[in-house]
């Protein structure tokens, strides 16, 4: 297609039409490929070029409106070329219009960030259209702010959302922002309450990053929002979207240097700038001279090797450990006992198992007296000592305060950790390798691999398995262990049955179906892992029949932790029940859980939900396929 | 083959209280007797005869609350004693006399020792905690004026005082102020103009104690954490980090430099008194006898060299005296 350069007065209404109907097609990359470098070239100084090319989108017709803006909008390589290229068709034609500023930022997410940035920089750029950014950063926030897309909207678009109000904030003048500065602020507030309450972390994340650059924006002298999370490359890239580059630049600016101080300060644990005084640097003394030495040579120091760190002795007896921990005053002794609590537990199971339940009780409510490194290890990991020393009574004692009153949510959470912990510990004898300690809880997102993926699930499932459990300690990996009894199998039944029993009893200060839909989510994802470990125990079928039953009472919860929780619970249950036994007994079960999963995967908002049930399905396949393959 | 450290010469009984303050008067001729000044936690303030060991007198000043200071102001007649009841006390104590002469109300609720500087015959300079928080204020004495008062610069943010210690550079100048605070810093003061020369960050804890060698312009400062920090006060006087020691257990509780500047002791936290070079810090012993926080060192004015003794006072009551390094 070739352009009639001179002064006629041409119709180019073809041309439009022409080009939108190869849009609609489907073609907008060939001919946008060459259209639109040929367009920005001739439009950078001629205005005629320019208002050509204007009257050229302006005349494509409705129906093919939307592909050719898409079109454009993704091929241009700046805001400013946009800008040349459309003109102010948004303000001109609604369609475009609604393109623009609904349907690319709100109704779809998959667009890179350098498309955002040339959209709403061509937003930003005139004043007629400036109105529209405003309106469109209204839009978003409120979309940002309700609670219903926090909790249903995948995180993706989330994220995008996101991105987009950086950007837009990032264009915005004082003026603007002094008109807009009450909607701002509570829509904000909203927002962020709604973001802090999700069980995901990077949800969380999310809200955090922008209350702060809202409340950055829009009090500039006042104090502004901080909040405290783990700087990583997501949040540097979108604190990076605030600083509007000159409209030079193609992409964001790299995040390092030119961040605004606002961002620097938002950093967690900032220190204070030193005072006034110089800090102690000490000056090396010029005069080393061996002339010092003469006088200090007169006096000869004594033996000094008796000089050592002064200890206090920690107790050696349980009982002993028992009555510092319950009523001394004595802080070092304290301190000590704290220490060598779990090695004492662990040399002395006798003596232990004679007050097992006196000292899980005085371990379980213990707190911090003194400033101890690690205590909140050194708690679990005595806990963990003691429940594997005498696991009936103590995992009896520890399932009845799971559901007891005046307990603190991070208390129920230990309870569960613990009991998972031992359980591993019990089941795997000889892996005590405590190596590295992490404590991240990372989110499960395991890629299907597109082929053979009937032999990686058990794999899959070890890793997403490994992944929830909370780790203060690694065991060593992978090498094939002796194989002895499982311990885990006379006690199994008691950690796991009273668990479950209660879970739709709400408590005056806990209610796991409620409010604490966190504490829900960890025990759900508790009981996955105890159900695995129960592999080849005796109490495997009931325990496997009344996990699926506390599933299917669950399986339409609206937090996507949770579900991802109960998606687990499934592959365990798939896992450790033998095939016959499953057949047999739980078939009914089996089937209404088969049918629930086809729902997941077509119809569940979150991504690893619909992968783990993925997953789960080709279990179920796998199993059916072997059992045909066994002679009945 | 380094000897094991000595044991103390002796121990002293009898006081029934943690001791927080030592101080020796030895200087006077035969036959006056060597006298030690002990002030303890229930308010007394013992006279321990050196050649018998005893207590020859006990005073009873400060309402039965705790004496945290005694200087001797000229001999072992006058006697300066600081309590914890907020006042400071002038005794009188010639020809076996117990009379409280005079007695200055600090209004300060701390534990910051005062400071005695005598600048000329009967007259002294004290330097105390005064009842603002961050204040210091300067006395003569003993008329018991007012010579100023320094305050810190708003928005310091120094904290208490902690320890103090009035100095001349060379006889007749003018006198100048150390002073150690609760940050951790240590500010030099011009007392004529009321006005801080210099401060320095020596420590990141309070700083406990301090001392200073006026002939070498070298100080050093002891603090609750593992640390002993040397600096040193150039010409302009300025106050810079000459160098810092590390220790194996943290808290100093008192340092104190002999007065031939060759040996400075510390008590320590650790229950142990450690003696060290004050050339350069090299550690010389470590005194292991007390069972609990050593709360004060002091060494003796004796005119004869190798009479020159050590004190220790303690939590567990005891006041422990050694000779050591007694032949340079």
């Amino acid at each position: 297609v070739c352009f009639i350069p001179g002064g006629l007065d041409c119709s180019i209404s073809f041309v439009s039409h022409v080009l939108g109907k190869v849009c609609v097609h489907g073609r907008q990359k060939e001919i946008l490929s060459v259209l639109v470098p040929r367009l920005t070239d001739l439009t950078k100084s001629d205005c005629i070029w320019q208002r050509i090319c204007w009257r050229l989108v302006e005349c494509v017709p409705d129906r093919w409106m939307e592909a050719v803006v898409l079109g454009f909008v993704q091929r241009a390589p700046r805001a400013d070329v946009l800008s040349r290229l459309l003109g102010n068709l948004v303000v001109k034609n609604k369609k475009a219009q609604f393109v623009v500023t609904q349907k690319m930022l709100l109704l779809q997410y998959g667009h890179t960030t350098a498309v955002l940035q040339n959209l709403l920089g061509y937003l930003a750029l005139d004043s007629l259209r400036r109105a529209l950014l405003i309106k469109v950063l209204k839009e978003l926030l409120e979309t940002w702010g309700s609670s219903s897309a926090v909790k249903h909207c995948p995180p993706e678009q989330q994220q995008y959302i996101s991105k987009a109000i950086l950007i837009c904030l990032s264009h915005l003048k004082e003026p603007e922002i002094e008109s807009c500065r009450q909607e701002l602020l509570t829509s904000m507030m909203e927002g962020v309450k709604c973001h802090l309450d999700s069980n995901l972390p990077q949800i969380r994340h999310l809200g955090m990053i922008v209350a702060e650059s809202i409340s950055s924006k829009i009090n500039t002298d006042g104090p502004v929002l901080k909040f405290q999370y783990e700087e990583d490359d997501e949040a540097r890239e979108l604190k990076s979207l605030l600083v509007q580059t000159p409209p030079f630049c193609v992409v964001p600016s790299p995040p390092d240097d030119d961040r605004n101080d606002k961002a620097d300060a938002a950093l967690p644990g900032v220190l204070e700038s030193n005072k006034k005084s110089h800090p102690a640097a000490p000056v090396k003394p010029e005069e080393e001279s061996d002339a010092e030495l003469d006088s200090d040579d007169d006096l000869i120091p004594y033996d000094m090797s008796e000089d050592k760190e002064l200890k206090t002795k920690a107790p050696v007896y349980i009982r002993d450990c028992i009555e510092v921990l319950t009523g001394s005053e004595d802080v070092d002794k304290w301190e000590a006992t704290v220490k060598a609590l779990e090695s004492l537990v662990r040399k002395n199971p006798a003596a232990t198992r004679e007050v097992s339940v006196e000292l899980a009780k005085i371990v379980l409510h213990l707190e911090e007296k003194t400033c101890i490194e690690g205590f909140v290890e050194l708690r679990q990991r005595a806990q963990v000592a003691i429940l594997t020393t005498d696991p009936i009574p103590v995992a009896k004692y520890l399932t009845s305060q799971f559901y007891s009153l005046n307990y603190s949510l991070r208390q129920r959470v230990d309870i569960l950790d613990v009991l998972v912990l031992a359980a591993q510990e019990l089941s795997y004898p000889k892996s005590h390798g405590k190596t590295k300690h992490s404590d991240a809880q990372k989110p499960c997102i395991q890629l299907l691999p597109a082929s053979d993926s009937s032999k990686d699930w058990r794999r899959i499932v070890d890793e997403r398995i490994k992944s929830k459990t909370r780790r203060f300690a690694t065991g060593q990996s992978q090498v094939e262990r002796a194989s002895g009894p499982n311990e885990f199998n006379s006690v199994a039944g008691h950690f796991f049955f009273p668990l479950i029993q209660h879970f739709d009893r709400p408590l005056m200060t806990f209610d796991l179906l409620g409010e604490d839909h966190f504490v829900l989510g960890r025990l759900v994802h508790a009981l996955a892992i105890l159900m695995y470990l129960a592999v080849n125990t005796v109490a495997v079928t009931a325990m496997g029949k009344a996990l699926l039953e506390f599933v299917w009472a669950l399986r339409f919860h609206t937090d996507s932790y949770v579900r991802q929780g109960l998606l687990s619970c499934i592959s365990s249950v798939l896992l450790s029940v033998p095939a016959e036994r499953l057949l047999e007994d739980v078939t009914e079960e089996l089937l209404e859980t088969q049918s629930w999963l086809g729902d997941v995967v077509e119809k569940d908002p979150d991504g690893d939900c619909k992968r783990l049930a993925l997953q789960n399905l080709l279990l179920m396949e796998n199993l059916k396929k072997k059992l045909k393959t066994i002679p009945s | 083959m380094a000897l094991p450290p000595p044991d103390p010469q002796f121990v002293l009984r009898g006081t029934g209280a943690a001791i927080h303050t030592l101080h020796f008067s030895c200087g006077s001729q035969e036959p006056a007797v060597p006298v030690l000044f002990s002030g303890s936690e229930n308010g007394f303030i013992h006279v321990w005869n050196l050649k018998t060991h005893r207590v020859d007198t006990a005073l009873d000043g400060h309402g039965r609350k705790s004496v945290y200071c005694v200087e001797t102001m000229g001999g072992k007649d006058q006697l300066l004693s600081q309590g914890r009841d907020q006042r400071i006390c002038l005794w009188d104590l010639a020809e076996g006399r117990t009379a409280v002469t005079d007695s200055v109300c600090t209004e300060n609720v701390g534990f910051c020792r005062c400071s005695l500087l005598k600048v000329a015959q009967g007259r002294w300079l004290m330097a105390m905690a005064a009842k603002a928080l961050e204040e210091v204020q300067v006395l003569e004495l003993p008329s018991k004026t007012s010579v100023c008062t320094l305050k810190p610069e708003v928005g310091a943010k120094l904290g208490m005082p902690m320890c103090l210690k009035l100095w001349q550079p060379s006889c007749g100048s003018q006198p100048l102020l150390l002073a150690g605070y609760e940050d951790g810093s240590v500010v030099l003061w011009n007392l004529s103009m009321g006005k801080a020369l210099s401060q320095l960050v020596c420590h990141q804890e309070p700083v406990m104690s301090l001392d200073f060698d006026s002939e070498k312009a070298k100080g050093i400062s002891g603090s609750s954490e593992k640390v002993l920090s040397i600096w040193s006060l150039n010409e302009q006087q300025s106050l810079q980090v000459y160098k810092t020691h590390k220790l194996v257990n943290a808290g100093i509780s008192d340092i104190t430099i002999r007065p031939d500047k060759k040996i400075l002791a510390t008590a320590g936290w650790d229950h142990r008194i450690r003696i060290f070079g004050w050339k350069n810090l090299k550690p010389l012993a470590v005194l292991d006898y007390h069972t609990a926080t050593v709360h004060t060192v002091s060494f003796s004015d004796h005119k004869i060299p190798s009479e020159r003794l050590l004190a220790a006072g303690s939590k567990d009551h005891r006041i422990s005296i050694w000779s050591i390094y007694t032949q340079t």
